[in-house]
């Protein structure tokens, strides 16, 4: 298996501050906003992104929430993995409310249509947003696209696009395995 | 390797599941907690799966607990029941339950007077079965209900003391318990007038003793049983006077032992006779929590066997 590196520490970091800055622009003081990061991965951004629009941008008290779509995807009895759920984190009220979805990798679309499902057992937010790391171009089996957006790549279908995240912020990866 | 999925494809009793099996079924059950406490209760996990409740025998909290789990899964849901049933007109078990299952029935949820029904039936037909209480033998998602329950009071059970107090003797919640309990690395000890035990039983590895307020002084928790009237004519102890008087949990006897235990009942209550309503409804009862997990229980034990059935490879 081959393993490229996609992204480098440097431009990674620079991505993660425009992506704040993207969010400060629509939603100012957040007063109105809840970030919602989708488990496994997209928790890990969500992370990072609020700890940077605290320490750069002195916003605090960021509603957020940690969602797991495993009810409500689509493939349930359709492949041989069985698909195991993660907690959910839901402190927040949703309705009425500007709502930014948060992933890593946006590929066919389909845990963010199950997410906005998900979101529904919450409330009616006012709107709701998405905000992806990496979008995989040409790949969607759904017509969704992100609002925010880290960076485009085109990688074939089977290969595997994969963010590692480190703790200290030091090691972030953005890699590709080619089958 | 945590497992992610069962070693089983029914739930037919506590006896054939690994301890994987369990922690995997509390795991899963905790996240369909968080989904009940929703403001909207339910997930579209199973909105393709049918599942048929037949009830050979009454049940109020199993059956609406399993189809409200059913529900909330967004399965279709199928109910029978014993009275008014062609099973009257000299049906048998199989061929009524085939009939049942040629209707497209993904999962039945079996409860039956007969120890091993639903064995019997797993082996005779092309479904998954769960088992929701054979006679007196098993009632495992009772036991995963009261098992979760407890763990989520006193965390890890290894080496914590449990006493299950009643009428073991006709109790398939006492089996499938002994079983999760052990399993689980507890330590059981029985109390219950000799005429109301299993003979053999301390072969399962539990300890007995006929004094309630000692077993309380021994336990972190006790599961307090119903006697079960309705499956036998004889007289087993003299009066219910007297075995409430020995072997019911009252205030008295609750005061005595000085420490803070918590109360389980698998319900229903026969107030006054196993246990008095000042402690069945104290703070130390977790009787609502039993039936509050129940649901969740259920909901991870058809979630897991669900995602063990493969779908039908449809030619459009």
């Amino acid at each position: 298996m081959v393993r490229k590196t996609l992204l480098s520490q440097r431009k990674f970091e620079t991505i993660l501050n425009r992506l704040a800055c993207q969010l400060i622009e629509k939603h100012k003081d957040f007063n109105n906003t809840i970030l919602i990061g989708l488990q496994p991965r997209g928790i890990f951004l969500l992370n990072r992104l609020i700890s940077i629009l605290e320490e750069s941008h002195n916003i605090k008290n960021i509603s957020h929430g940690k969602l797991d779509v495993t009810f409500f995807r689509d493939d349930f009895r359709r492949s041989e993995t069985i698909l195991s759920p993660k907690s959910t984190q839901m402190e927040v009220v949703v309705e009425n409310k500007s709502v930014v979805l948060i992933d890593d990798v946006l590929y066919t679309g389909r845990s963010i249509r199950a997410a906005l499902t998900a979101l529904d057992s919450f409330g009616r937010p006012n709107e709701v947003e998405l905000l992806v790391l990496i979008d995989r171009r040409f790949s969607r089996h759904l017509p969704i696209q992100p609002d925010y957006l880290g960076a485009q790549i085109d990688a074939i279908h089977g290969d595997r696009v994969r963010v590692e995240w480190n703790k200290n912020g030091i090691e972030n990866i953005i890699y590709i395995e080619e089958k | 390797m945590k497992s992610d999925k069962l070693s089983v494809d029914h739930l037919l009793g506590i006896k054939y599941l690994r301890e994987d099996d369990l922690h995997l079924i509390f795991e899963t059950a905790t996240h369909f907690k968080e989904v009940i406490n929703r403001p909207i209760k339910k997930v579209p996990s199973l909105r393709d799966v049918t599942i048929a409740n037949l009830f050979f025998e009454n049940s109020t909290r199993t059956k609406l607990s399993f189809e409200l789990a059913e529900k909330r899964l967004s399965a279709d849901v199928i109910n029978f029941s014993y009275s008014g049933s062609s099973i009257s007109k000299g049906e048998n078990l199989i061929d009524t339950i085939n009939n049942i299952i040629a209707m497209k029935v993904d999962i039945i949820v079996l409860r039956h007077p007969s120890p091993g029904s639903a064995l019997f039936v797993s082996k005779n037909i092309n479904s998954c079965v769960i088992n929701a209480g054979d006679g007196t033998h098993e009632h495992p998602s009772q036991a995963l209900l009261d098992a979760y329950s407890l763990i989520e009071k006193l965390g890890n059970l290894k080496g914590k003391r449990i006493a299950i107090v009643g009428d073991v003797l006709h109790s398939r919640v006492a089996l499938s318990n002994i079983f999760i309990l052990k399993l689980l690395g507890a330590e059981i000890k029985l109390c219950a007038p000799k005429s109301l035990l299993p003979k053999h039983i301390e072969s399962l590895g539990v300890s007995y003793s006929d004094n309630l307020t000692q077993t309380l002084k021994w336990c972190d928790a006790v599961n307090m049983l119903r006697i079960q009237n309705e499956r036998t004519e004889l007289n087993f102890f003299p009066s219910t006077r007297e075995y409430s008087r020995l072997y019911g949990l009252d205030k008295e006897k609750f005061e005595k032992i000085k420490k803070d235990i918590l109360i389980l009942h698998p319900g229903p209550i026969n107030r006054g006779v196993e246990i008095t309503s000042d402690l069945a409804d104290s703070e130390n009862a977790i009787i609502l929590d039993q039936v509050e997990n129940g649901v969740a229980i259920r909901m991870a034990i058809i979630y897991l066997l669900a995602s063990k059935i493969k779908m039908i490879d449809y030619d459009y």
